[in-house]
């Protein structure tokens, strides 16, 4: 479905991503994690068209789309959410998502009532008439999710919904993204939560210091010492190994 | 607001009734200020696209007119498809230029006024326009003529562009181009994220709030007879748009309307009685900060609120 090669992004002195190669197989959920400032969301604005790369390639269903402008990327299928949740603050929750709908929908009353449909379904329904810019946190991540979804993408990328939210909400918004797949959209997601990442993703695919240093399960992902040292410091694989247990077992649910 | 628009169709008719050619010509500038303030309103209230040069809309419809006439012998009445055909183009290419370099806020502004600053001073150096002397109309009245004794009837052609920019308004309101538009103005990231061109939604938008701008200068050439590179493209019209709109309400159908009938209460009726020179605009300085102090959503804001 997505398919990147080599992708590669300088900022002054700083190599914020190298040579990230990384395959999205249709129907999937695949996520993308990594320390703080590790060229996660740089990597994502890249795909998604807002950063230019200095070197690489992205291929959307086979049709490159590197350097294509975010619009032109949105119209062919590829949608992204912001981190810091992006609301039009003046505009009610329903016309925001409207705005998505838009996309697809020429008529204003067909993609407003699609609109409406989409934020019932994520649970926005009691606030559609709201202004957005009173929605609370975990309001708006759902509101970036059901704008996003407005567009009827084919390919999500979700950068950090669940940053922020109480457990509970978290629960939540991994049930709907579940949904989401379920109704046949393939997922990229940047996220820091690993009770999240292991429940959900198929793939996991981690960044440090700009380059992937490990691609597999979450299960191998967690297990991989190269993946604990990027997280927890040098040397630190060694100790826990003599403990025989990984950070990530007390995050994975189980079952 | 049935009410509202009572008020407003009686208020509008008012300089009809009776021969005042007084209260006719009230009507007729505060019909234009309206109308200008609308067209600025269609970029600037719905799409944040905040110019300081919209005069040189107004200053190509104004010399379109008196060009066509003039040098070429066609018909005045053309003057109004032309004068808003320029005006259109002129806000695309200017817009183009502009949001293709990804201007925006006071970087976009200041450019506009740059732009408004070329076209006076191309206005004042051309064989075409005159130059410095500006073009006079022959006086030849008549409807075939586009010219007219009579104040009413000025009023009334500047009524009928002003309730076509009002519709332009409320079709912007109620469509998916307004609403990209009023997206882009929110947050560019987002709407781009989502789908929407933004080079495109913004110099369409430009274009249209040049193209109504522009019809008013072709019915100030028509009314005056005469115009000229300071008359056209002075810098105090591209701000008299601006506080139109803003004082109304920006981005809302109505708020260049209540925004010129404001400003003409005010500004007639201090000028009646403390006629200094330059006052008008100081005083509207001063309307400007009261409002951004007091009604940020403008006229139409108080009555959304109430």
């Amino acid at each position: 479905m997505l398919e990147v090669r080599g992708l590669s992004k300088r900022f002054g002195g700083l190599q914020a991503v190298r040579d990230v190669d990384l395959d999205v197989a249709a129907g999937s959920i695949t996520a993308l994690i990594g320390p703080n400032g590790a060229g996660k969301t740089t990597s994502f604005a890249m795909i998604a068209g807002f950063i230019r790369p200095d070197a690489g390639r992205v291929a959307l269903e086979g049709r490159a789309i590197t350097a294509l402008r975010p619009d032109r990327i949105a119209a062919h299928g590829l949608v992204r959410t912001f981190q810091i949740t992006q609301p039009f603050g003046g505009l009610s929750v329903a016309e925001n998502i409207r705005i998505g709908a838009f996309l697809h929908v020429a008529e204003p009353a067909a993609a407003m009532a699609a609109a409406r449909a989409i934020g019932t379904r994520l649970g926005l329904g009691p606030l559609l008439d709201r202004p957005a810019a009173s929605l609370t946190v975990a309001g708006r991540k759902r509101l970036e999710l059901a704008r996003a979804l407005a567009t009827q993408p084919r390919l999500l990328l979700l950068d950090e919904v669940m940053a922020g939210l109480n457990p509970a909400e978290i629960g939540e918004i991994v049930g709907l993204i579940r949904e989401i797949r379920t109704a046949g959209v393939t997922i990229l997601l940047i996220e820091h939560i690993m009770q999240a990442v292991a429940s959900l993703a198929e793939r996991v695919y981690v960044l440090a210091e700009g380059a992937l240093i490990a691609t597999g399960s979450p299960r191998e992902i967690a297990e991989n010492p190269a993946v604990i040292e990027a997280y927890l410091g040098h040397g630190a694989a060694a100790r826990l190994a003599r403990t025989h247990s990984s950070p990530f077992d007390q995050a994975a649910p189980h079952g | 607001m049935p009410l509202v628009v009572l008020a407003g169709i009686v208020l509008a008719a008012l300089p009809f009734l009776g021969g005042s050619q007084y209260l006719a010509t009230i009507g007729l500038l505060t019909a234009a200020s309206a109308l200008v303030g609308q067209g600025w309103n269609l970029a600037g209230g719905f799409g944040g696209l905040t110019s300081f040069g919209s005069v040189m809309f107004f200053g190509i419809g104004a010399y379109t007119a008196a060009i066509i006439q003039t040098r070429w012998g066609i018909n005045p009445w053309f003057g109004l498809p032309a004068g808003a055909a320029l005006g259109g183009l002129a806000g695309a290419v200017v817009g183009f230029a502009a949001f293709r370099a990804g201007l925006r806020g006071s970087y976009f502004a200041l450019v506009t006024l740059a732009f408004a600053e070329v076209f006076h001073v191309l206005s004042n150096s051309l064989a075409l326009t005159g130059a410095g002397l500006g073009i006079t109309l022959r006086l030849a009245p008549g409807l075939g003529n586009f010219q007219f004794l009579d104040r009413r009837a000025s009023y009334a052609v500047m009524l009928a562009l002003l309730v076509l920019a009002t519709a332009l308004a409320h079709w912007l309101r109620a469509s998916r181009f307004g609403a990209r538009l009023v997206a882009l103005r929110e947050n560019e990231d987002a709407a781009q994220a989502l789908g929407i061109d933004i080079v495109r939604t913004k110099t369409l938008a430009f274009a249209l709030s040049g193209a109504v701008i522009a019809t008013a200068g072709v019915v100030y050439t028509q009314t005056y007879l005469y115009i000229d590179p300071s008359i056209a493209f002075s810098v105090e019209r591209s701000v008299e748009m601006l506080l139109v709109a803003m004082i109304g309400g920006p981005g809302t159908v109505w708020g260049p309307i209540l925004g010129a009938i404001g400003l003409h209460l005010v500004a007639d009726t201090a000028q009646a009685w403390i006629a200094l020179p330059g006052f008008a605009a100081m005083l509207y300085g001063v309307v400007l900060l009261a409002v951004i102090r007091l009604l940020p959503d403008g006229i139409a804001g108080m009555f959304r609120r109430a």
